[in-house]
């Protein structure tokens, strides 16, 4: 790392001005150019209007869930639970319909509730608990996916109030309900985490722990409030879920912790904290589905879009470690 | 009635007692110079002050309010700063952001508070200023500084909210000796203007160049406390490695 006092003035113009205000990677929209150029080169059907809704409709879920992995994230913080998550709120949020026979207000508010409950606990036996993340989130991943399957006997729940479903299925000006959703909660999102204390905290913590603790910042404190986001955000996406596919599946959202992080990843967030960006994510999240969909147009079968996946979060860390080689990240 | 006020400070981890109770006072405006041999319990003390450690036991006293039980945070809005042997900046982020680390300006709008990084800018390019500090800018990213203008940051983030109390420490082990000049200046700058200074340090000759008083730490207690000019610095260091001491009974080592 270069400490020289007088190294000259940024060269990269634009881009490092762009840079300076998140920790946004141009790059990452390179790579979806790229990717959907070669997309529409393969698939004829790819850039229709029918199959670019599909592609953000897919992607919703993902990218509501990579909004809550990137706070964790800046915060030097990882989530595994969130795709387990997904599946326990929208069996819960079923259940309190189908089961209980509640109004659907109180379906949506399960579906989040459960989820911002899981990530408080994350959050407490982290902090409290001195658990390192990864292992009190893997920990979560099983109990939660466990809890989701014990609830439903292993079977999908059906019958969500059409209220509900409607914020999976709906169009309201011919755009998907979950997307209109995706984009409200990331602008939030951007906003909190550029421009508010909360979000400039969980960076400074990812960046230096000990200085965010003397100099006051509730440390603590503050990783609960990170957990317990990420796990309300696992919620909301699995009240998305729940709602598109009318039904409350114990099994759904398997894997998508995978996705998730690796969205955040290719989007910019630092893999060991201090600087993210919620844009660069939701351009990673859209990398993914565009993958994830294209794969399917081209009849890949589902096993190589694992390892695609899999294949694509190295590659983005390694680029990661590539370039900050000669950057100023630690 | 003094400034800041130890009373008997204990701090054990596990079965090892850091502090086996230190008492001393700093009046408003002077100068304290603490030494001791690594691990006697310097920095202990001073993260018991600033909050970052809680004491089992004693009492510490600042402008007449006991300050056990509060949080970093309210600490510092009583009036003390600490700069860190490591400067606990935000690496990553820019030198306006470090200076106001904690207590960002924020304005309100929708409801919302967001940070006002342009008054921070402005504010903390002031400060800069003020203090003769080289660093160029205040949007650069701290971990692109030197050494010497990361300290300036750390300082003028020590500096920025009035403090009463600024407690250092090491502030002049890594530095070039013009630059130590420039920290034992601002040490006698401070003083003037009222506000005390706990000094920690192991370079004696800076030590003696500007404190008033002198407290020697050794293995968790206060076994010296006396005005600069009262003592020597064979006295010092025989204080510091225990040669002037007789050998108390079951002590490590």
């Amino acid at each position: 790392m270069s400490l020289s006092a007088s190294s000259a003035p940024s060269p990269r113009g634009w881009r490092a001005r762009l840079a300076g205000a998140t920790a946004f990677r141009f790059e990452s929209l390179l790579v979806l150019a790229a990717l959907v150029a070669v997309m529409a080169v393969l698939s004829p059907v790819f850039l229709s209007v029918s199959n670019f809704l599909n592609i953000v409709l897919s992607t919703s879920v993902i990218g509501v869930l990579a909004i809550g992995m990137t706070f964790v994230i800046c915060s030097a913080g990882i989530d595994l639970s969130v795709g387990s998550l997904v599946g326990l709120s929208g069996v819960v949020g079923a259940l309190t319909t189908a089961n209980l026979g509640l109004p659907w207000p109180a379906c949506i508010l399960a579906c989040l509730a459960a989820g911002a409950f899981a990530g408080s606990v994350n959050g407490f036996l982290i902090t409290k608990g001195g658990i390192p993340p990864f292992i009190a989130t893997l920990g979560m991943l099983g109990v939660a996916r466990g809890v989701a399957l014990v609830l439903s006997n292993g079977v999908s729940i059906y019958g969500l109030p059409p209220e509900v479903v409607y914020l999976g299925q709906g169009r309201p000006l011919g755009v998907p309900t979950p997307v209109i959703v995706l984009l409200v909660v990331a602008f939030a999102a951007h906003v909190a985490l550029i421009h508010t204390r909360f979000g400039v905290y969980a960076q400074v913590i990812g960046d230096n722990e000990a200085a965010a603790r003397a100099m006051g910042v509730r440390v603590e404190r503050h990783k609960v409030l990170l957990y317990a986001l990420s796990g309300l955000l696992a919620g909301l996406a699995g009240l998305l879920f729940a709602a598109r596919i009318n039904s409350g599946e114990p099994t759904a959202g398997l894997n998508y912790e995978l996705t998730a992080i690796t969205a955040t990843i290719i989007g910019g967030t630092n893999l060991f904290g201090g600087r993210g960006s919620v844009i660069g994510t939701i351009i990673g999240a859209m990398i993914m589905g565009v993958l994830q969909n294209g794969l399917n147009l081209l009849a890949v079968q589902p096993f190589y879009q694992q390892i695609a996946i899999g294949a694509v979060l190295v590659l983005a860390v390694w680029l990661d470690r590539v370039n900050s080689a000669e950057g100023w990240r630690r | 009635m003094s400034l800041l006020e130890l009373r008997d400070v204990r701090k054990s981890f596990g079965a090892i007692e850091a502090l086996r109770g230190a008492t001393f006072s700093v009046e408003a405006g002077a100068v304290v110079g603490l030494v001791g041999d690594n691990g006697a319990g310097k920095s202990t003390l001073m993260k018991t002050i600033t909050g970052v450690y809680r004491p089992d036991g004693g009492d510490i006293r600042f402008d007449g309010a006991s300050l056990v039980g509060k949080d970093p945070g309210e600490i510092r809005k009583a009036g003390i700063e600490m700069i860190y042997q490591d400067l606990a900046l935000a690496r990553m982020r820019d030198v306006a952001a470090n200076i106001f680390l904690g207590r960002e300006l924020t304005r309100s709008v929708l409801g919302v508070k967001l940070i006002d990084s342009k008054r921070m800018r402005g504010e903390a390019e002031a400060m800069i200023a003020k203090l003769g500090a080289r660093v160029k800018s205040v949007t650069q990213i701290a971990g692109q500084l030197s050494g010497g203008q990361q300290q300036s940051v750390a300082i003028a983030r020590a500096l920025t909210f009035n403090p009463k109390l600024v407690i250092m420490d090491e502030p002049t082990a890594a530095l070039a000796v013009r630059e130590v000049e420039h920290v034992l200046e601002l040490i006698r700058t401070l003083s003037g203007h009222g506000i005390a200074v706990i000094l920690i340090s192991h370079r004696l000759t800076d030590v003696f160049a500007v404190c008033d008083r002198i407290v020697v730490l050794r293995q968790g207690a206060v076994i010296a406390d006396d005005p600069t000019r009262g003592t020597t610095m064979n006295a010092v260091v025989a204080h510091i490695v225990g040669a002037a001491e007789p050998a108390r009974q079951g002590e490590p080592q």
